[in-house]
């Protein structure tokens, strides 16, 4: 069984370090000319539970920019994503930022 | 074709296929499980077969076939080691997922009434899915085009070029079918959403 230690918090980090020491990778993915506009907007909504606008605008930038970070958080929460995101067929990578 | 729509009173999400159509579908599924179960998932360089059955180890690189290559991309841009790693533990899995996915669509379709050797019998096929079923349909509609795409090497805003190709290009037939399947999948996001 696990345990978990006290959690001790440099008091020197200013609360955005802090985010970014806690969600330092982030899922990417890449454009690809097979998948559906439609497809991706709803893989984005129904996966990560994303409102219709900003699904869209995700979807928008995968397609015009050919590649958009769609979420971040720690690397065992991105390979979830990126693992789910290769089940719908979906090309994504992970990265530290 | 006119596609999937949701029935207004069940909530379930129904389509009508021709025979010829349903077969074509269960066809190009089949394929797709043959495909997956053909390069092997698994390393086989055990030389104890004991061993090799007790292994769970997964690939740790990338599939030669293009297909596979795409369906099971590369995870890591810049970190050959992390993407190995990620490989062997998510491919078998990810194989697994789609393979049933596809078989899922042969089951449904021959359930409806698709039969084994449709010859040349008329049958309709109604197929009606509830909510998971539907999503189980459109990944593997993904799956399928894909791997179509990646066999045709169908690029960005290349539509001239199909559309030029002569009607007995067997290529031309092919991207046809892609086309057919990507109005289909656009039909089911539309009854899901």
């Amino acid at each position: 069984m696990a345990t978990t230690s006290p959690v001790e918090v440099e008091p020197d980090l200013t609360p955005d370090e802090i985010t970014m020491t806690a969600k330092p990778w982030v899922t990417i993915v890449w454009n690809d000319p097979v998948n559906l506009m439609s497809y991706v907007t709803y893989v984005f909504r129904t996966y990560f539970g994303y409102d219709q606008k900003k699904a869209e605008k995700l979807m928008l930038e995968v397609h015009q920019d050919g590649k958009s970070a769609v979420s971040n958080g720690t690397r065992e929460e991105m390979e979830r994503d990126v693992q789910a995101m290769h089940e719908y067929g979906l090309w994504a990578t992970l990265e530290h930022q | 074709m006119s596609g999937f729509t949701r029935h207004r009173r069940s909530g379930r999400i129904i389509a009508t296929f021709s025979g010829f159509e349903a077969d074509l579908l269960r066809s190009l599924a089949s394929q797709l499980v043959e495909l997956l179960r053909n390069e092997a998932a698994v390393p086989r360089e055990h030389a104890d077969p004991l061993e090799a059955m007790l292994s769970f180890d997964g690939p740790t690189t990338e599939p030669e076939d293009p297909v596979l290559a795409r369906l099971f991309p590369t995870a890591y841009v810049e970190n050959a080691e992390a993407a190995a790693e990620f490989r062997r533990f998510t491919e078998g899995g990810l194989r697994d997922g789609k393979a049933a996915g596809a078989a899922t669509i042969i089951d449904t379709l021959e359930d409806a009434g698709l039969p084994t050797d449709l010859g040349d019998q008329k049958v309709v096929i109604d197929v009606e899915l509830d909510e998971p079923a539907a999503l189980v349909w459109l990944k593997s509609f993904t799956d399928l085009r894909l791997a179509l795409a990646t066999r045709l090497e169908v690029e960005q805003d290349d539509e001239a070029f199909w559309r030029a190709l002569p009607d007995d290009d067997p290529r031309s037939q092919a991207h046809d079918i892609y086309e057919w399947i990507g109005a289909l999948q656009e039909t089911l996001v539309d009854a899901l959403r």
